[in-house]
């Protein structure tokens, strides 16, 4: 019987993802022997006309990581789902948009007057931008076209798993890599992930009160966190309560609070919105009826950026999904 | 590892992320070539409106490959921002989880990207000229070394920083956690370890370029050779340091052409704009835009390990420094030109990042636990500067009385390099190929003319150390493409 074979592939990210995969270390060999790569850009050589000439479905499991942000992208995963019997979302910005998500506060036209203009060491009199096609002495060169929205992989095609984290844990892939050769997958749609909430996991959940209240909002730069106790419980703003868990507790142990990476638990389709939710239930929750409106403003406006806190990496994912534009 | 492989067959569609488009006239030699990245994410727009602290945070996802340099430098813009200062163990940590990263990137460049076109050697099969070629030719137990150098320097990153691939303990005035001191036995048995590794690195460049009189004479030569400007970071006597100093740039006699504090870089630094590119192409204010050119009159400057050298007075650690009188010596005085010394440099600067770790694991106050000065200043502008393994970064951040973001600049390290790594596959790709015979060898002599950059294009776009996701398109005079180079 021949091999599986298998794709990687990526869009607007980082690198991040593949350097996970390379972080599998004596593992990718084990990966390596059980499947075929067909098609992996930044490791081996490969055309987009090898995938063209695949039969549908041909492609046993495609890991697409990145968000969509050129047209470029778009047609190159339309093509990967066309040929793939699975296709899974890898990494945060796949799944839920990601950081660069954050970008659909703004248009096209915002990111690149910033970047090509009005950034302070651009000069640039003539106003030239970046164009999809520019005549040169010598020919014509082309570029992809730039998006006003960043769309997650689910936005622009089906998705069958969700492989989530900033990037993916080589433990979570390791364990996805193996159900999909011995074709022990949950439902369609699912998150290969644990269903429990980050708090439920947290090395700190001890310290975390019966009761959560907090009286004052602090920002993380502002006190020295305590490396035992619960970030909520000193009024540090943490994504714990709305964040599947399954990523180690990274940042926790680097004494960091949760910015929600691994996107909502099982049935939320709104991380931010779960978020502000949970926020909200414990802030100055003890004399609440006693408080003026002002004082709860006054409250409530010491979080600075709540649709980016809130929304750090799945704003693309979310009910807003972008900025209105006019 | 992966599989290399050179592709001929013309495909006019780009599924990868760096693009050369080389031209070639009427009697089929190169008339111009150009650089394209054919990706923006616009990180300088979309940072303002969130809260300063959360920068270092946010600004990694820009590069998976070098998110510790830019952790590194939006946390010293915060530093600068709440005019704060880390304390001396907390300055300590970031600098050994940096000399760390900048160990592992270096050394795996060399092992995955440089060194195959000379061990494996020119003439080789594409599908020799990669990692396992190395191996092949030089022995499965050095494989074993690197894979062990690469895991032990990340295993310290993420016991620093949280996370190897994004790190987060970086905020204004420290970082977030302290160390143990089993913690510091950790990283002095890796600091031991990669020194000894990075010493033997030397040796094998030695033994396998230096004493090959047609490697040699490849370095030297015109083809890969451009006179410019250079810059980088050096302490206050002018020797290099990856962390802090002040930024300095030399001429192409190797002059000091100005010395500033990152805080004026506004003053120094421009950025020119094409419209076939989404990368830009910095140059020195001072001297202007000339296009893309080298020599005293043109702003076109270059950074990355040759440039640290060369804008520097030498380096503090004791091997290091033998290493760099050496390579001047050996190739003729400073500053040096030839872009393919770019991997020697790297190399020198590999053990200097390891002199560094065992002089910081070493350090009793690693394991103070006062790792974190809280500030108190109302913010209101910062500026960051590291020298990231392919260059000086700067990170430059506004903020309201509230520490959220108005306005973020970025100078990206491989983007200062943009314009000379234009310039430098053109001049390659003219001096090789003539006469419209383009032949794999003559390629790939074209490709090490860019790859000596290590141009992470993750920055821009992104890549994994050892493979570069780049196509390259010959057109011929009617405008046709003849021939694509990808890998």
């Amino acid at each position: 019987m021949s091999k599986p074979k298998v794709v990687f592939y990526w869009c607007a990210s980082c690198g991040g993802c593949e350097e996970a995969v390379v972080d599998l270390a004596e593992d990718i060999l084990k990966v390596v022997e059980a499947v075929d790569i067909v098609f992996w850009p930044v490791a081996m050589d490969f055309k987009k006309k090898d995938v063209e000439a695949l039969k549908a479905g041909e492609i046993a499991v495609s890991f697409i990581n990145g968000a969509i942000r050129t047209d470029e992208q778009k047609e190159m995963v339309e093509l990967l789902r066309k040929k793939s019997q699975l296709v899974i979302a890898f990494g945060s910005c796949a799944h839920l948009g990601g950081i660069p998500g954050l970008a659909n506060f703004w248009t096209r036209k915002d990111i690149f007057e910033r970047k090509y203009k009005t950034v302070p060491t651009v000069v640039n009199p003539d106003s030239v931008f970046p164009q999809q096609k520019t005549k040169v002495k010598e020919g014509e060169l082309t570029l992809p076209g730039f998006f006003d929205t960043v769309q997650t992989l689910d936005q622009t095609i089906a998705v069958d798993y969700y492989l989530p984290g900033c990037a993916p844990p080589p433990d979570l892939i390791m364990k996805a890599v193996e159900a999909i050769l011995k074709g022990e997958l949950p439902e369609k749609g699912s998150v290969l992930a644990p269903e429990k909430s980050l708090c439920d996991t947290c090395p700190r959940a001890e310290s975390k009160p019966e009761k959560l209240s907090i009286k004052e909002i602090k920002r993380p730069h502002e006190i020295q966190a305590d490396p035992e106790k619960c970030f909520l419980a000193e009024g540090i703003i943490c994504l714990g309560p709305a964040t599947r868990s399954g990523c180690g507790e990274r940042c926790i142990n680097a004494n960091m609070p949760c910015r929600g990476c691994f996107g909502p638990v099982k049935g939320v389709i709104d991380q931010g919105a779960k978020a502000l939710s949970a926020i909200a239930s414990i802030l100055g929750i003890e004399d609440e009826e006693k408080m003026e409106d002002e004082e709860v403003k006054k409250l409530i406006d010491q979080i600075v950026d709540p649709a980016g806190l809130f929304y750090f990496y799945s704003l693309p994912s979310s009910i807003l999904r972008r900025k209105k534009v006019r | 590892m992966a599989k290399k492989r050179i592709t001929i067959d013309p495909i006019t569609r780009l599924e990868g992320h760096g693009k050369i488009e080389m031209f070639l006239d009427d009697n089929g030699d190169v008339a111009k070539a150009y650089f394209q990245v054919p990706e923006l994410r616009g990180f300088e727009k979309f940072c303002e409106g969130r809260p300063a602290e959360e920068m270092p945070r946010i600004t990694p996802k820009i590069c998976g490959v070098c998110p510790t340099a830019h952790h590194m430098a939006s946390t010293k813009a915060l530093d600068d921002l709440y005019k704060v200062e880390p304390t001396p163990p907390a300055r300590k940590i970031r600098e050994l989880m940096y000399h760390s990263f900048m160990f592992e990137d270096h050394i795996l460049h060399f092992f995955f990207l440089g060194a195959p076109e000379f061990i494996v050697g020119l003439d080789a099969p594409p599908a020799e000229r990669n990692i396992l070629g190395v191996i092949g030719k030089v022995g499965l137990e050095i494989g074993k070394k690197v894979i062990e150098a690469r895991k032990r320097t990340r295993n310290l990153v993420t016991m620093i920083g949280g996370k190897i691939i994004h790190p987060v303990c970086g905020l204004p005035g420290g970082v977030s956690k302290s160390l143990t001191e089993e913690n510091r036995e950790e990283a002095k048995a890796a600091a031991d370890y990669v020194l000894e590794f990075s010493k033997f690195a030397l040796t094998l460049f030695d033994d396998i370029v230096l004493k090959n009189r047609e490697y040699v004479d490849l370095i030297a030569g015109d083809i890969y050779r451009h006179e410019t400007y250079y810059m980088g970071l050096v302490d206050e006597n002018n020797k290099v340091n990856f962390y802090d100093g002040d930024i300095r740039v030399v001429d192409p006699e190797g002059v000091e052409f100005v010395k500033f504090k990152v805080q004026d870089y506004t003053k120094h630094i421009e950025e020119h704009v094409e419209p076939w590119s989404y990368i830009t192409f910095p140059y020195l204010k001072n001297i202007g835009w000339k296009g893309f050119v080298d020599g005293v009159d043109s702003g076109v400057y270059r950074v990355a390990p040759l440039a640290r050298l060369n804008t520097s007075d030498g380096v503090t650690t004791p091997l290091a420094q033998e290493q760099y009188e050496k390579m001047y010596s050996v190739l003729g005085g400073k500053p040096l030109h030839n872009t393919l010394a770019f991997h020697w440099a790297r190399l020198v600067e590999a053990l200097y990042a390891a002199e560094r770790m065992v002089e910081l694991a070493n350090d009793p106050q690693l394991t103070d636990p006062n790792v974190r000065n809280l500030p108190t200043e109302i913010p209101t502008e910062g500026v960051g500067v590291v020298e990231a393994p392919r260059g000086t970064l700067i990170h430059h951040y506004k903020t309201d009385e509230r520490g959220l973001i108005t306005e973020a600049n970025l100078i990206v390290a491989t983007v200062n390099n943009a314009a000379a790594i234009c310039m430098s596959v053109e001049k390659a790709a003219k001096g090789l190929i003539k006469g419209g015979n383009v032949s794999d060898k003559l390629l790939n002599m074209v490709e090490m003319a860019f790859r000596a950059y290590d141009p992470c294009l993750a920055c821009a776009t992104h890549s994994l150390p050892g493979q570069m996701p780049l196509e390259v398109n010959i057109h011929s005079s009617t405008g046709e493409v003849i021939r694509t180079l990808r890998r």
